[in-house]
């Protein structure tokens, strides 16, 4: 005789179970989507992710275009040229509004009160958008990527990397460019927004009195 | 283990609050930003200098271009004695010869530990093997390649050694180069048949030739192209090179990657732009700082600073002031912590 069929997903050893529970205790809608914040938060000072993550969005969007059509693509046509410009600029905007917003956390101390992680993992963020924007100048096909590729090798052979990480290798550079590191950062970026949600904005310091 | 993080509603208890759109506010960057870049791609659109080609290259300086294939001829080039991932004593000129370009840090030298995984032969690879394939019906060009191959290597190295002083010699008309008649066997007809290949830009391909169809790596040829003068040259006219920031520029007037500033900073300054190990010294320094900045938040003195510094008093000072003004109506002051 069978025992009567259990939901697995309601028993507290499911792993299933476990992690919407989580979820639900830490991570409700009401944090993840937020209609009001602590008034502190109308700072200038937060516009700088916010604006991050746009022009993330621009970079993205602008280099499945260039990657639909190849990497030869741009340097034969107009538009091509036109949505690489696109791309360049759109990077250009996204590395200075995420050093200010870096800056903006470093002054404001925004690893407080237990959120030390928030700031690695964002340092981790910038660090893996320099890499994905060096594959990324090596891919471009020109005198530029030429010249970088030829200098930037003698850097990671003396770590010894370079065996493994081949800059003068344009099909290596291009399909980690357009594949894993994207990839990596917008799940990194992710993972960042969520510890912020997950743990709200930090106040600010406390005034010292004389 | 116990959970130290506390909720939202007890972190926030006394703070005043006020509505927040955050997806508006996403979409109006998004927005404003599109608009920014639109105009910015339209007005000054984006760098693109064509390649430089190892026929550009013969074309336009054919003597540097002969110069530099009898220096891989001799094994006397950079990438010769490169070391790993390329070579290990590429010109097999001398046994005891481990990679005398390889950069160290004490004891330390990690360029070795991983071997050779692209492995570049100059002679061989850069002029060779290339002559090999273009010999096919060219029977001239195969009976110098088979006598240069028969002598032995001191011959060989007498007539690049000749070789390369006629050049210094040499005249040229345009694309091609008149050297005067000297000792040095084959090694002209050799040389010639590769400048010749190089103009009508076979040596492209010849370089990237691996009997397969599809080729991506472009180890061979670029590294050939930064043995020479004329590819720096260019590279010294752009302002691309270590000692003019260049790892931060870009061709023409264009921003380049400047948020390499720091790494290209220790280029310009002794003892690293003395240093022979200069590339290692420079990525540990920086693999350093990168840690530190890591682990600010658990560094005394680094994530002090800002407090010590107190922008952040200008970044809230409407929340500084409404809090003071709460004090002294005799409220409390929930919005800010401790450190």
């Amino acid at each position: 005789m069978s025992a009567e069929p259990r939901d697995d997903t309601q028993g507290p050893r499911s792993w299933t179970g476990s992690l919407r529970r989580l979820i639900e205790r830490d991570l409700p809608i009401e944090h993840l989507l937020p209609d009001r914040e602590p008034a502190y938060v109308g700072s200038w000072v937060y516009v700088f992710g916010v604006v991050t993550i746009a022009a993330l969005i621009l970079t993205i969007a602008s280099g499945v275009v260039l990657a639909f059509f190849g990497p030869q693509w741009w340097h034969v046509s107009p538009q091509g040229h036109f949505f690489n410009s696109l791309h360049f600029w759109s990077v250009q905007m996204f590395f200075v509004f995420m050093v200010l917003h870096l800056w903006g956390q470093y002054f404001g101390q925004g690893w407080r009160d237990g959120r030390a992680t928030t700031w690695m993992v964002g340092v981790v963020v910038f660090l893996v958008s320099i890499v994905t924007a060096f594959t990324g100048y090596l891919s471009q096909q020109n005198f530029d990527s030429q010249w970088i590729a030829v200098n930037a090798k003698d850097a990671i052979n003396a770590t010894g990397a370079g065996a493994f990480f081949n800059v003068l290798n344009f099909g290596q550079m291009y399909g980690l460019h357009v594949m894993l590191f994207p990839i990596l950062i917008v799940f990194l970026v992710g993972l960042h927004v969520v510890q912020v949600r997950l743990r709200g904005v930090v106040k600010p310091p406390a005034e010292e009195r004389p | 283990m116990k959970r130290r993080q506390i909720d939202q509603g007890t972190y926030y208890r006394g703070v005043p609050t006020s509505p927040y759109d955050l997806v508006k506010e996403i979409t109006l960057a998004l927005g404003v930003l599109l608009v920014v870049v639109l105009v910015l791609s339209a007005v000054l659109s984006s760098p693109d200098v064509p390649p430089v080609t190892i026929q550009s290259w013969a074309k336009s300086a054919p003597l540097d271009f002969l110069q530099t294939a009898t220096a891989e001829l001799q094994g006397s080039t950079i990438s010769a004695d490169y070391g790993p991932p390329y070579n290990i004593d590429a010109d097999g000129l001398d046994p005891s010869d481990t990679g005398a370009s390889v950069q160290t840090w004490g004891p330390l030298a990690p360029q070795l530990w991983a071997g050779v995984h692209q492995p570049i032969n100059p002679p061989e690879t850069d002029v060779i093997a290339p002559l090999r394939l273009a010999s096919v019906g060219r029977p001239g060009l195969g009976a110098a390649l088979v006598q240069y191959q028969a002598a032995g290597t001191v011959q060989e190295q007498t007539w690049l050694t000749n070789y390369q002083k006629a050049l210094t010699k040499a005249t040229t008309n345009g694309p091609l180069v008149r050297v005067p008649a000297g000792a040095y066997g084959p090694v002209n007809v050799m040389m010639q048949a590769l400048l010749a290949d190089g103009r009508a830009g076979a040596l492209d391909s010849l370089l990237l030739h691996s009997g397969r169809f599809y080729v991506t790596d472009y180890t061979k040829p670029l590294l050939f192209l930064a043995d020479g003068g004329y590819f720096p040259g260019l590279a010294q006219s752009q302002k691309l090179t270590g000692s003019q920031w260049g790892m931060m520029n870009e061709t023409g007037r264009y921003p380049g990657q400047a948020w390499l500033w720091l790494y290209t900073l220790w280029y310009q300054i002794p003892p690293y732009s003395t240093a022979q190990n200069a590339d290692l010294l420079v990525v540990l320094t920086m693999g350093l700082l990168t840690t530190l900045l890591l682990l600010v938040p658990f560094i005394p003195g680094l994530r002090d600073l800002p407090r010590w510094l107190g922008l952040h008093r200008l970044v809230w000072r409407e929340h500084y002031r409404l809090e003071r003004e709460a004090r002294r109506l005799g409220g409390g002051g929930g919005g800010s912590t401790a450190r």
